[in-house]
């Protein structure tokens, strides 16, 4: 359940209250986020729509534990994130986070494999160990059979899928996507739209998608727009259970 | 110039890295700038040497001495019209290491044939009169605060004993050049008190009328003395001085090769930061271009800046090497002649900017021929 | 975990230009180090080997070098006599010797050079045994009959072993040639000093050194006692080792002082162009190091990344420098010992402590020119790095 009024019950996977965020612009503080509030549960899907400059990217970095907030609170699975010091976040950002971003954000000089295992390296596991995450993560995008290709070898929808892997091989507490369809064909978007889909229902994952793209918000759940620096609902839209 | 700012702007958007480059070329100069100083150090001798003077020396060796007797001879000779000589004493003043060129001169005669070094006339009268007097260089004087009326002790090595002189008076040269760091005192006295080699001189110094005539003068003298017991080894006086260099080794050639490592990097290193820069940049001046500006101005344009950072190090770092010459000798001795000429500095200046050249160039070249429409379409 | 030392490798291979000129960089300033430093060990290794510590060299009491120093025949018998000089066969062993200079012309400098001629006593030999004849044989007593050190033929023009010159007013010929093991002997010619004394005048009594061979390193103290103590002579003693020692002393300051000056400035140059190159890849990835960041790899693990890549930059360019000197190694060069005022061959030593020296000035270049980026990289605000296009 996703609720924007901030009257949820602490039962809810990502809290937000009173979230603001502000930037200096020349001697003047412009309030991209004011007083937003959120609740989203576990198995959750939404999209947050809203114009160019409207603060999507920031409430993503946010809740991602990426930036500090100039007001308010975000709690994860009971940690009250905005009060942990850089180290402590950073940590609970490896644990808990997974990221797919517009540019895909491969390494370009590590391969398909090495690029997915990179969340892996902050655990604990052994070599082997690793490599079975990293190869099951590609088998669930698909691409098995290019592990060991480079980024530049690989089609943007390609890349982006790779993008998808790494960010679930940890098996993060959830998802954030900034976009992940921006940059993609038709074609290739559907199919990363699939993907984030079929993880969502078959893997009981939970997502939270900043996008454009109007076809793309149908995939989710929920829809939210963001406007003037607080959350608006829509329609709860789309292909849902 | 109303390109200014712009040119300015481009510098300055990244502060650390202009910073660098220029901090690469300062350091080159500055390099360049010791380099040359230490050259004109060792150059030095061959630089202040008289064209009209030749120096003669017993042909056996460089120590053995020559007769008094020869004094007159060499005078009668057509074409000479100076002669004096003198005596290397070699002593020692407090420490070893307090080196300065001690010399026994003859009264009557020196000071005509040195015009370059000046001794006021009152100071020169007290050094006739005063037998155990000695004048000193300016350099000298200042290295050891002494003054005039000083009493200087002075251990003889190769004359033995302890030997006191006073100063009756300074010399100065006359050029920044000269050597003022010489110690002289009366050979008459030295005749008198050494107790071996009496009568002989350490080597004579010639001064003839017409340059020109030095090859065949060189040839006289020593023919006049072959086949006696001290026969004469004779050179101008520059050929002299060249053979320490030389003996010293290929200091020209050492020199060079650090010199050509230390630009040959700065060169890499600044055409690479160019390249990198304009990398940077194509949008930018890509959205020159579709303003209106032409290739030749935006060639122009990151060449200029190449230039700007090339002479603001150059001048940075040769400045700096020139301070670093007011502080005189870091050797203690070694190099008397410690000194930055301006044309070294000029040839400094050009060199950075040759090199600011040379490496903006391929950069400015593939920053002129982009094309708007890539260059903007790329992210 | 760290960040893969993979990553590292292959981005300094990806932006291969860069990495390259800052490795010239290092090399360079390291070559330029390790030679010159090499020829000042050079220099001074020639002139400290030259000194065997069973040897002392007795001089006139004030003289700064042996040529003007001057040592009489009577003094040379009370010498003889002295606690702790070691007897042979053909009794003391101390050789007075007449030192004097001679010029003859240089090869491949154009120029003519001093060089230093020992007129030595029978039992010259005796006294230094290491010194070994490789050609020819040893002067015979009386004659205008050279025997010269192997650097010898290789500096002068015409001091071949066989070849006759002129000096002093007489003819000699070059009968032999002897090794002294790369000491200030080996520039030097040798021939008998009676003969040398009449050519260059000199009385009949008189040396510029004596030269004793102690029975043991120890038998210097008292040998030096007994002698300084004696009102027959007025004598200075030195073991010979600390003789050549302080002779080497101002050129080696000279080359020493100059290197390191040279050295030290290449060295700033290297790290601005180190800093340059590293802090180009820090912007260059400014993206990737925001992923890793997102990712979860904290700021230590960045830092450390990027030292690491700077480290490797210095280390391959300690070790090019190194090996580009390394061909110097042992070859001969020469220059004018003020001291003694002659011309002394010596070869660049090119040790391994020299170059292990070279190795830590490249790493420390590195870690100067590399702290400052890596700090920067993981201090840049993740959102700020991410949403940058």
């Amino acid at each position: 359940m996703v609720r924007i009024d901030g009257r949820g019950d602490g039962q809810s996977l990502i809290r937000a209250r009173g979230l603001g965020k502000a930037y200096q612009r020349g001697g003047e503080a412009i309030h991209v986020l004011q007083g937003l509030n959120l609740d989203v549960d576990a198995g959750d899907f939404v999209a947050f729509m809203g114009p160019s400059g409207s603060g999507k990217t920031t409430l993503l970095n946010l809740l991602g534990g990426l930036d500090v907030p100039s007001a308010g609170s975000v709690t994860v699975a009971g940690d009250e994130i905005t009060r942990m010091s850089g180290r402590k976040l950073t940590a609970w950002r490896a644990r808990h986070v997974g990221f797919v971003f517009q540019m895909y954000n491969l390494i370009p000089v590590l391969t398909a494999f090495q690029n997915v295992e990179l969340p892996l390296l902050l655990t604990s596991l052994s070599k082997a160990e690793r490599r079975r995450h990293v190869e099951t993560a590609l088998a669930v995008v698909g691409l098995a059979d290019r592990m060991h290709h480079y980024p530049r070898q690989l089609s943007g929808g390609q890349e982006q899928r790779v993008g998808i892997a790494r960010a679930i091989v940890a098996d993060p507490t959830f998802l954030l996507c900034d976009e992940p369809t921006g940059d993609l064909d038709r074609k290739s978007a559907d199919e990363v739209l699939d993907l984030l889909d079929r993880l969502v229902r078959e893997h009981g994952k939970t997502a939270l998608m900043v996008t454009h793209d109007p076809l793309a918000a149908e995939r989710a759940r929920v829809v939210l727009h963001l406007e003037k620096g607080v959350l608006v609902d829509t329609v709860t839209a789309g292909r849902a259970r | 110039m109303k390109y200014l700012p712009l040119l300015l702007s481009s510098l300055f958007r990244k502060k650390t890295r202009t910073a660098l480059t220029a901090g690469s070329f300062a350091v080159a100069l500055f390099l360049f700038g010791i380099l040359a100083v230490v050259d004109g150090a060792f150059q030095q001798g061959v630089d202040v040497a008289g064209v009209d003077r030749l120096v003669v020396l017993n042909r056996v060796s460089i120590i053995q001495p020559l007769p008094l007797a020869y004094r007159d001879r060499l005078a009668r000779i057509p074409g000479v019209t100076h002669v004096t000589f003198a005596n290397w004493f070699g002593g020692v003043y407090q420490d070893e290491r307090n080196f300065f060129p001690q010399f026994a001169i003859d009264r009557a005669s020196y000071r005509q044939m040195y015009p370059e070094f000046v001794v006021p006339d009152d100071q020169w009268q007290a050094f006739q009169t005063d037998k155990e007097g000695a004048i000193v260089g300016e350099a000298l004087a200042e290295r050891f605060k002494w003054k005039i009326g000083d009493r200087i002790p002075v251990k003889g090595t190769i004359f033995p004993g302890n030997w006191e002189f006073n100063i009756r008076g300074v010399y100065r040269g006359q050029r920044v050049q000269d050597d003022t760091t010489q110690f002289w005192f009366r050979w008459d006295y030295l005749d008198e008190r050494k107790s071996f080699r009496k009568g002989l001189v350490g080597w004579y110094t010639v001064r003839i009328a017409n340059p020109d005539d030095a090859v065949r003068l060189v040839k006289t003298i020593d023919e006049q003395f072959a086949n006696s017991p001290a026969e004469t080894k004779t050179d101008t006086e520059k050929a002299f001085a060249a053979s320490f260099v030389k003996q010293m080794g290929n200091i020209q050639l050492l020199i060079m090769s650090v010199g050509s490592v230390v630009f040959f990097t700065l060169l890499l290193v600044t055409g690479n930061t160019m390249a990198i820069a304009v990398r940077e940049r194509t949008r930018e001046l890509a959205v020159l271009k579709a303003v209106g500006f032409s290739d030749v101005f935006v060639l122009a344009l990151v060449i200029a800046e190449t230039l700007i950072v090339a002479a603001v190090g150059g001048g940075v770092g040769l400045g700096l090497a020139k301070l670093f010459t007011l502080r005189g000798d870091p050797t203690g001795g070694l190099l008397p002649f410690f000194h930055l000429p301006g044309s070294s500095i000029v040839t400094g200046l050009a060199l950075a900017l040759a090199v600011g050249l040379t490496a903006g160039i391929l950069p400015a070249l593939s920053a002129s021929r982009l094309r708007v429409v890539d260059a903007l379409r790329r992210i | 975990m760290a960040i893969p030392f993979i990553y590292n490798v292959r981005s300094l291979r990806a932006r291969w230009t860069s990495t390259v000129v800052a490795v010239l960089g290092i090399a360079g300033t390291v070559g330029v180090f390790v030679a010159m430093l090499s020829l000042a060990r050079g220099f001074e290794a020639t002139l400290v080997a030259s000194g065997s510590p069973r040897n002392a060299i007795v001089r006139r009491a004030g003289a700064t070098s042996e040529m003007d120093s001057s040592v009489m025949l009577e003094q040379v018998r009370v010498i003889e006599d002295a606690p702790g000089v070691e007897r042979g066969g053909a009794g003391p062993l101390v050789s007075p010797e007449v030192v004097v200079i001679a010029s003859f012309p240089l090869k491949g400098r154009d120029t003519e050079g001093n060089a230093q001629v020992r007129g030595v006593s029978p039992k010259a030999l005796a006294v230094r045994p290491t010194v070994k004849i490789v050609a020819g044989r040893v002067f015979q007593p009386g004659l205008t009959e050279l025997l010269v050190g192997r650097n010898v033929a290789a500096s002068y023009v015409g001091l071949e072993l066989g070849k006759t010159v002129r000096f002093g007013g007489g003819t000699w010929t070059v009968v032999g040639v002897f090794d002294s093991g790369g000491t200030a002997y080996d520039s030097e010619l040798w021939c008998d000093f009676s003969v040398l004394r009449q050519v260059y005048q000199r009385p009949e009594n008189m040396f510029q050194s004596a030269t004793a061979r102690l029975a043991s390193p120890d038998a210097l103290t008292p040998f030096k006692d007994a002698l300084t103590s004696d009102p027959r002579v007025t004598v200075q003693i030195d073991r010979e080792i600390d003789y050549y020692a302080k002779q080497s002393r101002q050129l080696t300051t000279l080359i020493t002082v100059l290197g390191t000056i040279v050295a030290v400035v290449m060295g700033i140059g290297a790290v601005f162009g180190a800093l340059n190159t590293m802090y180009s890849a820090v912007a260059e990835r400014s993206r990737e190091i925001a992923t890793l960041r997102a990712l979860g790899f904290g700021s230590g693990s960045i830092v450390v990344s990027f030292v690491v890549e700077a480290l490797c930059i210095a280390l391959v360019g300690g070790l090019l420098g190194c090996v580009v000197v390394l061909p110097l190694n042992g070859l001969t060069t020469g220059t004018i010992n003020w001291q003694t005022f002659s011309h002394l061959a010596f070869a660049f030593r090119v040790t391994p402590d020299l170059m292990a020296m070279g190795l830590a000035f490249a790493l420390l270049m590195g870690l100067v020119g590399g702290v400052p980026p890596a700090v920067r990289a993981a201090r840049a605000g993740i959102a700020l790095a991410l949403r940058e296009l």
